[in-house]
């Protein structure tokens, strides 16, 4: 296991209940998707932030990436909802 | 490209920025420049219901995004320069949001260049908008517009 930093924003850091958090990643967690799961069991918090999950968007180091991405050796990873500037 | 290499200039910052000032200074002491289109978002009162919008962003992500639509504006339509900026924090109605300024030889690339900014910074540069309304009630999210996505994929489609 390793240890990821998860960061959070707009609706998915109000519905966890903060900006951030440090896991350990599981061997199974392979993907951007597997982690969205495997947050989904860690309480009602993350079940309710995330509970549609194709609407969450995802981002290794500061870039965007798919679902289907390997996590490889990215340190912080960014969960939010779809973007709202401009 | 030009001989010249293309400016670009990116911000992401909470104050007020100068419209004006930042199209002057885009093309100061160039003489290759024969177009400059500038687009400024501003924050709607929804009508009088909105007090103010509050923009939450990704630091670092947010200006590293930005940057990486407009690298890719300036190889795709040759621009001479960009300026974006985009602001965060609580904004209100009337007040800027976002700048972005585009400068190329003639005026297609330029136009061309500032709407596939916008396109991809709507969608793509990690900024969002909560609403705060007069009455006090509880603001929402603004939620993201498949009309938004559709422009963004028209580019794409070219």
């Amino acid at each position: 296991m390793r240890t990821v930093d998860l960061v959070y924003f707009s609706w998915v850091r109000e519905r966890i209940g903060r900006g951030e958090d440090r896991i350990e990643l599981p061997e199974t967690v392979k993907t951007a998707g597997d982690l969205i799961r495997h947050l989904k069991g860690l309480g009602d918090d993350y079940a309710s932030a995330l509970e549609h999950e194709n609407v969450i968007r995802v981002a290794f180091d500061q870039e965007h990436v798919d679902h289907d991405e390997p996590i490889g050796g990215a340190r912080e990873i960014a969960l939010f909802p779809p973007m709202t500037g401009g | 490209m030009a001989g010249i290499a293309a400016s670009l200039t990116v911000r992401v910052q909470a104050e007020v920025f100068d419209t004006a000032a930042e199209i002057s200074l885009l093309s100061a002491g160039r003489n290759d420049i024969g177009a400059v289109v500038s687009f400024s978002g501003l924050c709607r009162d929804e009508g009088g219901t909105l007090e103010a919008l509050e923009l939450e962003h990704y630091p670092g992500m947010a200006e590293a995004e930005i940057r990486r639509i407009c690298a890719e504006a300036i190889r795709r339509f040759d621009l001479q320069g960009v300026t974006a900026i985009h602001r965060y924090g609580k904004i209100a109605p009337g007040a800027p949001i976002v700048l972005v300024v585009a400068a190329s030889s003639h005026r297609q690339a330029a136009f061309d260049g500032a709407s596939f900014i916008m396109d991809f910074l709507k969608t793509g540069a990690p900024f969002w908008k909560k609403e705060h309304r007069v009455d006090g009630g509880k603001g929402d999210w603004v939620s993201a517009k498949d009309a938004d996505d559709s422009a963004r994929d028209r580019w794409r489609q070219r």
